[in-house]
Parts: structure tokens; C-alpha cells; sequence
């Protein structure tokens, strides 16, 4: 973990309801997709933590969607602000783990981290199935980017106004050696439940420090209590103990 | 004796910045960050006789200038504090540390402190009867003085370390609960713990924690622990440590003008990690300014 400070190059919405933000600055602490940093907002106590979408030499992009005062604050901030930020929180997703056929699932903003993670495994001479929900047509955001990196991602949609009528779960019907998923509670469980492999899950939690030291986004998991922040937020699916 | 440095019930601490208990963990997270060697001490987190996993989720919620937890003492146990935490800590940190103990009963009060007590690395207890986010335990201990004293004698029996008693806020006469403690055989006293507060969500119209209720801390308590730390600063005579709401030198100086011998920072931990060191890196041009040359001089300066 380091504290850093990053310049805004850009800030421009994607949909309605999300945005995307490229930063400046020092990335060199981020190991793995799948972590995340901690960003400090003008007039707000506590950091607000943020997954990683994917990040370049000393370009990090993040995507984050409109939820309360403190996103809605961040969206009107204009290029060339500086922001302070906890970068290269939490473990990431292990792609030693991925196999020939891994699984990329994720709904709503759990989309984000999926697309540094399918660049990675894309380097790692591996072709991953990428499976995409959203609400409705209005609401996608990212697939392009998948394109670019010559993945075909199979989308969902709640409404059915784009690709599959549905929720994620709907076109999980392929076989894959390992799954990595990101999004929702119930969208997690749902997916968890459905594949038949081993597989990685990345949880969301209200956090205190985004850094292990307040115990403020504890869970119970088969191992003892785990925080979210530092021993996460990638948890093994096999680890999550789903009764509370 | 350096210019920052401070004596605590008979410890000498080469400055009176204390990381406060549940905000810093066993110190590991910091230590990866900076050497935090630098601090007088730190107090840590909250330790009770079994392992707690504490409280549901959410534990957290913001507040203008602050924000409430209700992580409810989630901590391995005192056996595993002992066995695990602190040969852990002995790796980076090489000074007395607080041991800071929550019971639900005068017995538990008395056992965790024995066998924390007991270690040679503890060099004060600080025994909480504040904590407002578990129930039938904690904090209704801190709010009669005959149960606050009946604590403190517990503890006091089972031990010659400094023992610090951590007061609660939430009390109508702060000074009654702190004399009380004092008279049962206290050698300090630390406040404020948090402050029972409350957020509501607007979209689900129900409260943003778990728990309901939460402790307020951060910058928004700040002028009601300077309140406190004053009134009590006056009516006893051992050491007041004082804490809530500090988040920079001045904050600090404010503190110990107000009558405290040491300072604890505890929510700005959490906001900035290099909160503790860049307060410290501040102090002496803080004390220049104001034409202070030992910061031991200004306890209490503001009593005139
Ligand atoms: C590890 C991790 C990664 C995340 N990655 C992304 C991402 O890539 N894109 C994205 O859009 N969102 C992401 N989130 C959720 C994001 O942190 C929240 O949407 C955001 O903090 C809301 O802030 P706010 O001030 O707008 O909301 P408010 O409701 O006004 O915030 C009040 C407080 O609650 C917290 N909070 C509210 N909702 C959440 C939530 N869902 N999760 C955690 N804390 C919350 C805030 O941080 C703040 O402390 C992630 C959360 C975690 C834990
Ligand atoms: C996340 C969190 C956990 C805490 N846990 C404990 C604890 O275990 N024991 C204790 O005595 N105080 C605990 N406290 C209270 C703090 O030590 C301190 O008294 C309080 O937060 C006020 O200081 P501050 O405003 O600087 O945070 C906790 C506070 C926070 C924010
Ligand atoms: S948010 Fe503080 S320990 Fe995870």
C-alpha cells in the first residue's frame, strides 16, 4: 500500500448512472487486478474505495457509478485536480489459477475490475468467456473495450433490450476450468452456486480504512474471520460462508 | 529528555502521540508504512477473555467530519493476544505498549487484565468502560461511578502497572465517573471513547448500521472531548490522557493546554495512515511558534 497523489486527465460519463476516470500518477504499487484503492474526496471524512479497472504505466483507470454524496461530488471534479489515493489495496485475483477456459463473470460496476484482469490473462496467452449483466441497453458500459482485446463478451440484460433477457446466471451454460467474478451480493451467490468449478469472488464492503486496521469490514468465512479490505477483497469461492 | 517528551505514570515517552486502541490494529498495518518506533506508544485494539468476532455488517457509517463504528470489539481473545499478537508486535515495535482490555463482567475485567499485565511488553492497561457498541457489557460499567470503581479496584487488585481507566462521553457528569476512578486506585485516565450516535439511510429509511447505533468519532467531537479533558483535568490529580477528534499538531497542543498530559489520535489513523508521523513531523515548528520550548510546559497551560 503507498499514498500517492494522482491528477485527473479525464472524468466523462459513460451511461447515465456511470463514469470513467483516468488518472495520473504513480501505479507502480498495483500488483493484480482485482485490487483496489482508496480515494480521498474533498469534504468527506472517509476514504471511498474503488476497484481497479485496469492500469498502464502511469495511466489507472477506475469506473465508478453514481451511489451517494461522495460519487456525485467526484463526478464534478475536472481534469487536472489532484486526488490523494491509497493505491495497490487488497490481493487481487490470482491468475496462476485461471486454466485454459476461465470464466469472467460480472454485473453492474463489478464489471470494472474484470477488464484489467482479461487483459492479463489475454497476455497470459489465455482466452477467457466473458459474460456481462446489466439492467438494460442504456445502462452498458466497457463492452467495447473487451472487443478491443479481442474477447466476444456474451451480455445480459435484465429487460432483455440487449443480448440475453436476463441475469447473468442465464448464459453461464459453458464449460470452464475457473471462475472470477465480481458484482453484487445475491449476483455472487447466484453465480457461485451455478458453476461447477473452483472459482474467485470479489466482495464489496462499507470500510472503515480500506487498509486492515479498523476491523470495520470484517465476514465470517470457513478460514475465521477475514477483512475484507486486506485479506480480500478475492476471496475463494470454496471460502465464503454465505448464511448471514 | 527530548523537547516532545512526556512522562506517563512513570514512563518517560519520547513524545505524547499515541495511536488510540481499535484504530491501529497490533500496529502492523503502519509498521509496513513507516517505522512506528517514532511514537511515544500506541494502544491496542480492545481485548476481551474470549475471541469476538463482534458485530453484523455494516459497522461503519460517514459523518460530516467524522464517522461512527460498531465494529463491537472484534478481537482473537487474550490467550491468542498473548500467544500471537504480541510476539508479532516484539518484530517492530520496540517500546511499552497499552493494552487496552473490554469485559462484560468485573471478573473478565480482572482476569484479561492480570494476564496482559503479566507481559513484559505491556507497560500500561487501559482498561476500557466505554465501549458503546456491545451490549450488556462495556459502557454501563463507565456510567455509574460505583460500577467504574468497582472496575478500577478489580483491576488495580491484580496489578502494580500504571493502569489507566478510558472514560465514556456519554455520561451527564463526566467528573463524578473520573473521581470515582481516582479514588478506586486509577493512575490515569484516557478520553473520550466514541460518541452514541446515529445515521439513517435515506433510500432504505433505515439506519446505515447494523447495529443501529455507532460511536461518533473524528473531528466532529473534537470541542466536546477539549470539554471533557478540561473539566476532568481539574478535578483529579493523576494524568489525563486525552483524546477525540485530534488530527493535527495544533489540535494536539489544544489538547494538552486543556490539561492532558499525552494525546491519542484515533479516527485520523484511519482517514490518513500517516496521520501519527506527520502530526509528529509538525509539533516542533507548532511549539516554535508559539514560543514553547519543552511541550511538557503547556499541560494543562490553558487552567491559567
Ligand atoms: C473493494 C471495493 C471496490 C469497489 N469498486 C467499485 C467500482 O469499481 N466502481 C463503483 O462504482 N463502485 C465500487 N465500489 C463501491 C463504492 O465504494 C461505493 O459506491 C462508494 O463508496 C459510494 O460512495 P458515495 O459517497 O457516493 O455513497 P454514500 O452512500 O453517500 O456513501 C456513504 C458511505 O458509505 C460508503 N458506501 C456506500 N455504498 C457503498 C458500497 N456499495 N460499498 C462500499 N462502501 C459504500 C461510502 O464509501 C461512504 O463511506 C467498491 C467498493 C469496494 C468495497
Ligand atoms: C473503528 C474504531 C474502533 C475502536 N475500537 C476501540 C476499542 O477496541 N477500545 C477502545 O477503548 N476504544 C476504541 N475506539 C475508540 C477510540 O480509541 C477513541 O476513543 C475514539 O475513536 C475517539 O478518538 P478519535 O476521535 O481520535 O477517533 C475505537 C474507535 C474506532 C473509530
Ligand atoms: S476497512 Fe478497516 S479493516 Fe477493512
Amino acid at each position: 500500500m503507498r499514498q500517492r497523489v494522482f491528477t485527473i486527465i479525464e472524468n466523462s460519463p459513460l451511461t447515465d448512472r456511470v463514469s470513467l476516470l483516468r488518472l495520473r500518477g504513480d501505479c507502480s504499487e498495483i500488483q493484480r487486478p482485482g485490487q483496489f484503492v482508496d480515494l480521498a474526496l474533498p469534504g468527506f471524512f472517509l476514504r471511498r474505495p474503488f476497484s481497479v479497472c485496469d492500469w498502464t504505466g502511469d495511466e489507472l483507470r477506475l469506473v465508478y457509478e453514481q451511489a451517494g454524496q461522495g460519487t456525485a461530488r467526484l463526478r464534478d471534479l475536472p481534469a487536472g485536480e489532484k486526488l490523494d489515493l491509497l493505491t495497490g489495496l487488497g490481493n487481487g485475483f490470482d491468475l496462476s489459477r485461471a486454466g485454459d477456459t476461465p470464466l469472467l463473470v460480472g454485473g453492474g460496476s463489478g464489471v470494472s475490475p474484470l477488464l484489467g484482469l482479461a487483459r492479463r490473462l489475454r497476455k497470459q496467452g489465455v482466452q477467457p468467456r466473458v459474460i456481462l449483466g446489466f439492467g438494460r441497453v442504456e445502462e452498458l458500459f466497457l463492452t467495447e473495450d473487451f472487443y478491443r482485446l479481442g474477447l466476444t463478451p456474451t451480455v445480459t440484460t435484465e429487460d432483455g433490450s440487449f443480448g440475453i433477457r436476463g441475469l447473468v446466471t442465464a448464459a453461464m451454460d459453458v464449460p470452464h476450468s475457473f471462475l472470477y467474478a465480481c458484482g453484487p451480493l445475491g449476483m455472487l451467490r447466484a453465480v457461485s452456486e451455478k458453476s461447477p468449478a473452483p472459482g474467485q469472488l470479489s466482495l464489496d464492503a462499507r470500510m472503515g480504512c480500506g487498509f486492515g486496521a479498523c476491523m470495520g469490514c470484517s465476514i465470517r468465512t470457513v478460514n475465521g474471520p477475514k477483512r475484507v479490505c486486506k485479506d480480500g477483497p478475492v476471496f475463494d469461492k470454496e471460502e465464503l460462508l454465505w448464511d448471514d | 529528555m527530548g523537547r516532545l517528551s512526556v512522562n506517563l505514570c512513570g514512563i518517560e515517552l519520547s513524545n505524547p502521540i499515541i495511536p488510540a486502541s481499535g484504530t491501529f490494529g497490533y500496529g502492523h498495518e503502519f509498521a509496513a508504512l513507516y517505522d512506528i518506533n517514532c511514537l511515544g506508544t500506541f494502544s491496542m485494539k480492545g481485548t476481551t477473555r474470549q475471541p469476538r468476532f463482534g458485530n453484523p455488517t455494516p459497522r461503519i457509517a460517514e459523518a460530516p467530519a467524522g464517522m461512527l463504528n460498531a465494529v463491537g470489539l472484534q478481537n482473537p481473545g487474550v490467550d491468542a493476544v498473548i500467544a500471537e499478537e504480541l510476539p508479532r508486535l516484539a518484530k517492530v515495535f520496540h517500546k511499552p505498549v497499552i493494552a487496552n482490555v473490554s469485559g462484560f463482567s468485573v471478573e473478565e475485567y480482572a482476569e484479561v487484565s492480570a494476564k496482559l499485565a503479566a507481559q513484559p511488553q505491556v507497560g500500561w492497561l487501559e482498561v476500557n468502560i466505554s465501549c458503546p457498541n456491545v451490549h450488556g457489557g462495556g459502557m454501563s460499567f463507565g456510567t455509574e461511578p460505583a460500577a467504574a470503581a468497582e472496575v478500577t479496584r478489580a483491576v488495580r487488585n491484580v496489578t502494580d502497572k500504571p493502569l489507566i481507566l478510558k472514560l465514556s462521553p456519554n455520561v451527564t457528569d463526566i467528573v463524578s465517573i473520573a473521581r470515582a476512578c481516582e479514588g478506586a486506585g486509577a493512575d490515569a485516565l484516557s478520553l473520550i471513547n466514541t460518541v452514541l450516535a446515529l445515521r439513517i439511510d435515506l433510500k432504505t429509511r433505515r439506519p446505515v448500521l447494523a447495529n443501529v447505533t455507532g460511536g461518533l468519532s473524528g473531528p466532529a467531537v473534537f470541542p466536546l472531548a477539549l470539554r471533557m479533558v478540561w473539566q476532568v483535568s481539574r478535578a483529579v490529580k493523576i494524568p489525563v490522557i486525552g483524546l477525540g477528534g485530534v488530527s493535527s499538531a495544533e489540535d494536539a497542543v489544544e489538547m494538552m493546554l486543556a490539561g492532558a498530559t499525552a494525546v491519542q489520535i484515533g479516527a485520523a489513523n484511519l482517514k490518513d495512515p500517516f496521520a501519527c508521523p506527520n502530526i509528529l513531523r509538525a509539533l516542533p515548528g507548532v511549539l516554535d511558534r508559539l514560543g514553547v520550548n519543552n511541550i511538557r510546559d503547556i499541560i494543562g497551560g490553558a487552567h491559567g
